[in-house]
């Protein structure tokens, strides 16, 4: 990412008409820029039974550029990914993130690779964070071969393993017990690692996830659960479905934080501070004060249940791509052309990765049977009038 | 959809069995007055519709259910009776199931909804050891027979893992509930009304690939339908057809086109999985001597084997073939190999006519 920043910035330097206050040689190696710099997050951190860390969070222009870059990203990749189902490429189900990319990204920026993280069904901006290729992203989307699952899993079950991402889960509420776990096995093996499990304001209303808790609090796990509200557990509104929607005080006895998940500054500073706490003290709730621009899945027009004025207030006052934007040119790390040539670069990368990615074939056939136990143990196949045998395949 | 075309011609019960368990007064045969030609989900709303107005102590609930439903059977009934009785619930299944259970045990008629069958699963336990054993262990001091349970279940063409399910075979393993499943609208209405009227624990599962899809002549008025009464819909005499739901309809296809080959086939619609008809089967494979069971369900431990293993026991020296079963197969529902997975019709036909000429 960094050489690409480089490649529009040397065009840039053949415009002689730039005024002088652009400094043009003090302005090339930002993409390489750590000199740090302090900013304030939004609004404060509110705590529950815990001290909120500090507004301050410290940055550099690195950091932010690739914040631009990378939510740029995640937010063209959702619209594409619409754009696709409407075509009818992509079938079944897909649940888009925009609006939501500063949690993906502000998390990123404080934990490492060894860190695991596991969510719900709304995982492709995750996995991109983890690591994870466009390419990937678009063929699991079209179920071929190219994609993360093999093809086999499709939108709602993407997967990492070489950096820890867990997927990637259909039934709502179900991860958060299996991130407690993975929380568990973190503590074993003692290798100062934390897991994330996240998890929406609609699932915080399911039974397991108390039982998680109270689980994960008893035993000190390395284990944060991240609660990413934006207010809609699909068309229900948060205070039709929750008595107490300060989701960040469910844990009772566990400390909760609430951030602006709109701000990747505050994600960034409450991750790595709850990050800090899980190793030390057990586990904490993080809700993330977020919201998507797109319905609850494509089958969901999103506009029913709220008000258009609603969704583009949001659009206009919280945006997280437009916050890093407004901070980059406020501290004039990049002019407004650089930023847009970025934007440029990463739809034309986005329109490349879909072509290849139709290229890539479907599953094969046989591939309906494997892995549904362990290789060896196969499961028989039987030819449509089940008299013999036809087959056992792996 | 052919089916449509079949119930017109209204078989009825021809073999000559009379349901000797007739629970609820329920008319076997429906009159077509006021018949209006609507869908699935149409049909279940009008159920529904009837069900409160009938009865001032039924309750609908779920999630979403307020404004209608993700498939719109519950749409307008909060409008016409009243939050107070349709109402939304968190998103908590075994709570949904939990809080069902009490409210009937209090003597109300509770209609929860789980939203789709494939997310019934934390409410499992709720029905396996509360709802199904209640009137059981209080010795018939407590019993919660006016809960029913609504589901959407099976394949939709692109459901994938986790909403294309047909989870009935793990229900129907459970003595003390009912398992209902229609396959058409005009059945549909009349058995979810004999279903919530019905003094014991129901499951009903919808076959949403049916909600707009199929569309029938649905008589206006209230009636109900039996349960625990198998229905042929189709007469034969080769080979005994016995499946539910939606696949009544690929099955339907596939007798037909084996009637181009010159095998008559008799197709039963199960109706109730439990307690299942066994007489009007067994009738029927006396008299043909063969029978194919097809299900959604993978095979291993779905229903179809409980329903092989019963007819094998009251029929084996009239059996002139194995009993057969076109299923899922034994994999986890599959996204884009689901055409591969369904019992399609020619696996059907392959299996008709592979057990005819055994």
């Amino acid at each position: 990412m960094a050489l690409s920043y480089l490649r529009s910035s040397s065009s840039r330097s053949v415009n002689l008409l730039k005024p002088l206050s652009s400094s043009l040689p003090l302005r090339r190696p930002i993409s390489t820029d750590t000199t740090p710099i302090t900013v304030e997050t939004s609004v404060p951190f509110t705590s529950h039974q815990c001290d909120a860390p500090s507004r301050s969070v410290e940055t550099n222009p690195k950091e932010l550029l690739t914040f631009f870059r990378d939510m740029a990203l995640m937010r063209r990749m959702e619209i594409a990914a619409d754009s696709l189902y409407k075509a009818k490429l992509i079938r079944g189900f897909c649940h888009l993130y925009d609006g939501q990319e500063a949690v993906a990204v502000g998390m990123e920026a404080a934990i490492t690779k060894k860190d695991c993280i596991i969510t719900a069904y709304r995982d492709h901006c995750t996995f991109i964070g983890r690591g994870g290729t466009l390419l990937e992203v678009f063929a699991e989307l079209m179920g071929r071969q190219a994609g993360c699952s093999k093809g086999k899993g499709g939108s709602m079950h993407f997967y990492k393993k070489d950096s820890n991402f867990y997927g990637g889960h259909g039934i709502v509420g179900a991860q958060v017990p299996l991130g407690c776990g993975l929380a568990f096995a973190q503590k074993y093996s003692k290798d100062e690692t934390v897991t994330f499990a996240l998890y929406g304001d609609g699932a915080a209303n399911q039974g397991q996830l108390f039982e998680a808790l109270n689980i994960s609090a008893l035993w000190d796990l390395p284990a944060i659960l991240v609660c990413e509200n934006n207010h809609y557990g699909m068309g229900t509104a948060e205070w039709r479905a929750a008595k107490s929607p300060a989701y960040y005080k469910r844990g009772d006895y566990v400390p909760g934080l609430k951030v602006d998940g709109m701000d990747a500054l505050a994600v960034k500073q409450a991750c790595k501070f709850a990050k800090e706490h899980a190793l030390k003290n057990g586990p904490i709730i993080l809700e993330m004060d977020t919201y998507r621009y797109h319905g609850h899945s494509m089958s969901d027009p999103g506009s029913t249940y709220r008000t258009r004025d609603e969704i583009s207030g949001v659009r206009q006052e919280r945006d997280p791509i437009e916050r890093i934007r407004k901070l980059i040119l406020s501290h004039d790390l990049a002019t407004e052309k650089e930023l847009k040539d970025i934007e440029k670069e990463v739809r034309k990368e986005v329109d490349d990765t879909i072509t290849q990615a139709k290229e890539s074939p479907m599953p094969e056939p046989s591939k309906l049977f494997t892995n549904v136990y362990a290789k060896g143990l196969g499961v028989e196949s039987f030819g449509a009038d089940r008299k013999e045998v036809r087959a056992t395949l792996p | 959809m052919a089916l449509r075309n079949i119930i017109g011609k209204r078989i009825g019960n021809g073999i000559g069995l009379v349901g000797r368990r007739s629970l609820s007064t329920a008319t076997s045969d429906v009159e077509n007055r006021n018949a209006k030609s609507m869908n699935l989900y149409s049909a279940i709303n009008q159920a529904l519709h009837l069900a409160l107005e009938t009865d001032p102590r039924a309750f609908v609930f779920g999630e979403d259910v307020s404004f209608g439903g993700v498939f719109r059977c519950t749409t307008g009934l909060a409008d016409r009776f009243g939050k107070a009785r349709v109402f939304n619930t968190p998103l908590c299944e075994q709570g949904i199931v939990g809080f069902g259970i009490g409210l009937a045990a209090m003597g109300n008629r509770a209609i929860a909804e789980i939203q789709f069958a494939d997310y019934i699963y934390p409410a499992f336990d709720q029905i396996v050891n509360e709802a199904a054993k209640f009137r059981y262990r209080s010795g018939n001091q407590f019993n919660c027979g006016g809960l029913t349970i609504r589901a959407p279940y099976g394949a939709v063409g692109h459901g994938g893992h986790y909403h294309s399910q047909s989870p009935e075979a793990f229900f129907c393993h459970v003595p003390g509930i009912k398992v209902v499943i229609p396959r058409s609208p005009r059945q549909a209405k009349g058995l979810l009304l004999s279903c919530i009227r019905d003094p014991n624990p129901v499951v009903f599962f919808e076959p949403k690939w049916l909600y707009r899809l199929a569309v029938e002549e649905v008589p206006e008025h209230d009636y109900m339908l039996p349960l625990s009464k198998a229905e042929v819909i189709r007469q034969g005499s080769d080979i005994t057809l016995v499946g539910w739901g939606a696949q009544l309809s690929i099955m339907e296809q596939a007798c037909i086109e084996a009637e181009k080959d010159g095998i008559s086939c008799e197709l039963i619609d199960l109706k109730t999985l439990i307690p299942w008809d066994k007489e009007t089967v067994e009738a029927s494979v006396r008299k043909t001597g063969r029978v194919l069971i097809s299900h959604e369900a993978p095979v291993t431990g779905g229903f179809g084997a409980e329903i092989s293993a019963s007819i094998v026991e009251r029929c084996f020296l009239r059996l002139e073939a194995p009993v057969a079963r076109v299923c899922g197969l034994d994999t986890p529902f599959p996204l884009v190999f689901e055409p591969f997975y369904m019992p399609s019709k020619n696996k059907v036909l392959d299996a008709i006519k592979a057990t005819v000429n055994y």
